[in-house]
């Protein structure tokens, strides 16, 4: 639930941005601070660690991986865990371990694409909203109030059936029913940052609407808004891995995490390595990016601090 | 505002949304590749076939024209008849709807039973071990594949210790008892028809323990957040000065005020948990209306699809309605102000 927030209320202490540091747009980091509140804060390093851990797998992939993800072996059909296959193989003799770090490239990355997807459309439609105000505003606001409404699993399944299983439609599906939580995040930043006076100055100044979205609204909404994509990452690789899991995401051979715990799913009981690292490997994901979310507020947001 | 004009408002939020989801699920039926009339003559049939299976589904009349007739027939509860079971599709739907209430149900209560004492002495004790592990335990709780966690217990449970039955909703020797809710546990009980009761029972803890794990973490996070917002009140502290026990203060006085707003939460929180049972019926093969639209989704049996759609998009806005007024029932400032 994104809080709508009150411009006279607005104040640093808020989380909105402080205009006079902010300004220009940038240099609002105090790494000594950021330092002191990692340093007391044990679950946001371990969540800093899980990200490096696989923004460093994606990126080393084809270096880490002992073997070609999509090699077949007949002759090491479904063999259990071992020194030659640290998590074992699948039903064609390809080695897991290999698939599941080459699939971190397609399941982290699509998180990645529906975060960012959703994040610009929503936060440029939300800011354009708050500025504008009147009568354009409660159009748009009243259509996200419905969207909002939606549950949003199973919209998204409704619009992947219908665009045809494929991997790009579900990140499509799964980031169009995600735009309304940035557009209202957005459109409340807007509705604050719109009585400052470096923004009443730059419109006195002849400033257009979307020069003053792009240098000014953008930009000093950032916070939360990254904080919010942060902690969507996490729940838009599990919504992905879940369309997968159901068969309308990835299809075969792609190494995809949510499609190998849906093919382990048929040698569940005999061999039980199949579902399980695939699934491990979303959930510590997750995890990691949820953790590290919940770390950015902490630090981002100074009225959460003092709890 | 008064309370009735907040309802008025909402009811017709409501009828906005459902008329939004019938317009959805009216443009996604028509941007399905391949032709409906074709598919329903089938392949081998002729053109002029296909041209009357077109008449007869009203597919050359203008597309508001098909719009119109859409919504009426929804209004009348025709959903038109499933591909895959040819049957009507509502009354598949009214078939498969109890069991994921029931499911549903079962896993609140343990999210509520587990979350709340939980989120209470993680706030209670902010910052200790205590704390820390019931965080780790939330976010795990909402990071985890719902798939996943429901295959990893029939591994465990039913694999390996051979203790719970892993799918689903009674043993078929038993059979399901006389129907009257259509909640098995319910209506074992009510005929007392025992033997169905225990194993009813049985069947709902896995698939209820797997969807209940991952709304754990929603509760306890508003509980505790909740509490923390509440113990630096002032009449908390009042409470302290004037020498009431921990216990009387964190149960008496917090808790209290610090699950009124977490009834929000969780209630929205029931919502989702249609999210979840779409995945927790599926590996549980739970015979809910989540395994039932996965399993048309599969054979693209599209007026099923669209009419779990609208179904549960209408039940989810119905139960946030629902949790809306219990709230505002529930906090006189909310009533007053609106």
């Amino acid at each position: 639930m994104a809080p709508d927030a009150n411009p006279h209320q607005a104040t640093v202490a808020d989380g909105t941005p402080d205009p006079e540091t902010e300004a220009a747009g940038g240099g609002l980091v105090d790494w000594a601070y950021v330092l002191h509140q990692l340093r007391s804060s044990p679950l946001t390093i371990v969540g800093l660690s899980l990200i490096t851990l696989v923004l460093f797998t994606m990126a080393a992939a084809p270096w880490i991986a002992p073997y070609d993800p999509n090699r077949i072996d007949l002759t090491s059909r479904l063999a259990p865990p071992s020194l030659k296959h640290w998590m074992g193989t699948d039903q064609i003799g390809r080695d897991l371990f290999s698939r599941i770090i080459w699939g971190s490239r397609v399941s982290v990355s699509i998180g990645f694409a529906i975060v960012g997807i959703s994040m610009l459309i929503g936060t440029v439609t939300g800011a354009f909203s708050g500025l504008v105000g009147g009568r354009t505003d409660s159009i748009i606001m009243r259509f996200m109030d419905v969207l909002l409404s939606f549950p949003s699993f199973v919209m998204a399944m409704a619009l992947a059936a219908a665009l045809g299983p494929d991997l790009i439609n579900a990140m499509l599906a799964i980031a169009v029913v995600r735009i309304p939580f940035y557009v209202r995040l957005a459109r409340g930043q807007a509705l604050s940052l719109r009585e400052r006076p470096y923004v009443k100055a730059a419109v006195t100044f002849g400033a257009t609407r979307m020069q003053i979205v792009r240098r000014h609204v953008v930009p000093n909404a950032m916070a939360p808004i990254i904080v919010q994509s942060t902690l969507d990452i996490g729940s838009a690789i599990l919504t992905a891995a879940a369309l997968s899991f159901i068969g309308l995401g990835a299809q075969p051979p792609t190494a995809e995490w949510g499609a190998m715990v849906s093919a382990g799913r048929d040698y569940l009981l005999d061999q039980w390595w199949y579902a399980t690292f695939p699934g491990l490997a979303i959930l510590l994901t997750a995890v990691g990016f949820n953790l590290l979310g919940d770390g950015l507020r902490d630090i981002l947001d100074p009225k959460l601090r003092a709890r | 505002m008064s309370l009735a004009n907040i309802i008025r408002r909402r009811l017709l939020l409501l009828i906005l949304v459902v008329f939004g989801v019938t317009l959805v699920t009216f443009a996604i039926s028509h941007m399905i590749p391949g032709d409906p009339a074709r598919m329903m003559a089938g392949e081998r049939a002729s053109d002029e076939i296909v041209e009357k299976m077109r008449e007869n589904l009203g597919l050359n009349k203008p597309v508001a024209v098909q719009y119109a007739i859409y919504v009426g027939q929804i209004a009348r509860g025709d959903f038109g008849t499933s591909i895959r079971t040819q049957r009507p599709v509502i009354s598949d739907i009214k078939k498969f709807f109890p069991a994921t209430i029931e499911l549903a149900l079962a896993a609140m209560l343990f999210a509520i039973i587990v979350g709340v004492p939980l989120g209470v002495i993680s706030a209670v004790s902010k910052d200790r071990l205590i704390d820390h592990l019931s965080r780790s335990i939330s976010v795990v709780g909402i990071s985890t594949p719902a798939f996943w966690l429901g295959l990893l217990m029939i591994l465990v449970f039913y694999g390996q210790l051979g203790i719970l039955p892993g799918s689903g909703r009674i043993d078929g020797v038993i059979g399901p008892p006389t129907t009257i809710t259509g909640f098995y546990t319910i209506d074992a009980a009510l005929t007392g028809n025992w033997p169905a009761f225990k194993s009813a029972v049985q069947h709902l803890i896995l698939p209820g323990l797997t969807l209940g794990f991952l709304h754990l973490g929603v509760v306890t996070r508003q509980i505790r957040s909740a509490m923390l917002e509440v113990m630096s009140e002032d009449y908390v502290r009042t409470a302290r000065a004037s020498g009431l026990s921990r216990r009387q203060i964190i149960y008496g006085h917090a808790l209290r005020n610090a699950l009124i707003p977490s009834i929000t939460m969780i209630g929205l929180a029931f919502g989702d948990l249609l999210y979840g049972a779409v995945l927790t019926e599926t590996v549980f093969a739970w015979p809910g209306m989540g395994a039932y639209v996965v399993q048309s989704i599969s054979s693209l049996d599209f007026p099923a699809i669209m009419a779990f759609t609208v179904v549960a998009s209408t039940a989810y806005v119905l139960i946030n309605l629902f949790v809306d007024l219990i709230y505002m029932v529930l906090d006189p400032q909310i009533r007053e102000v609106g």
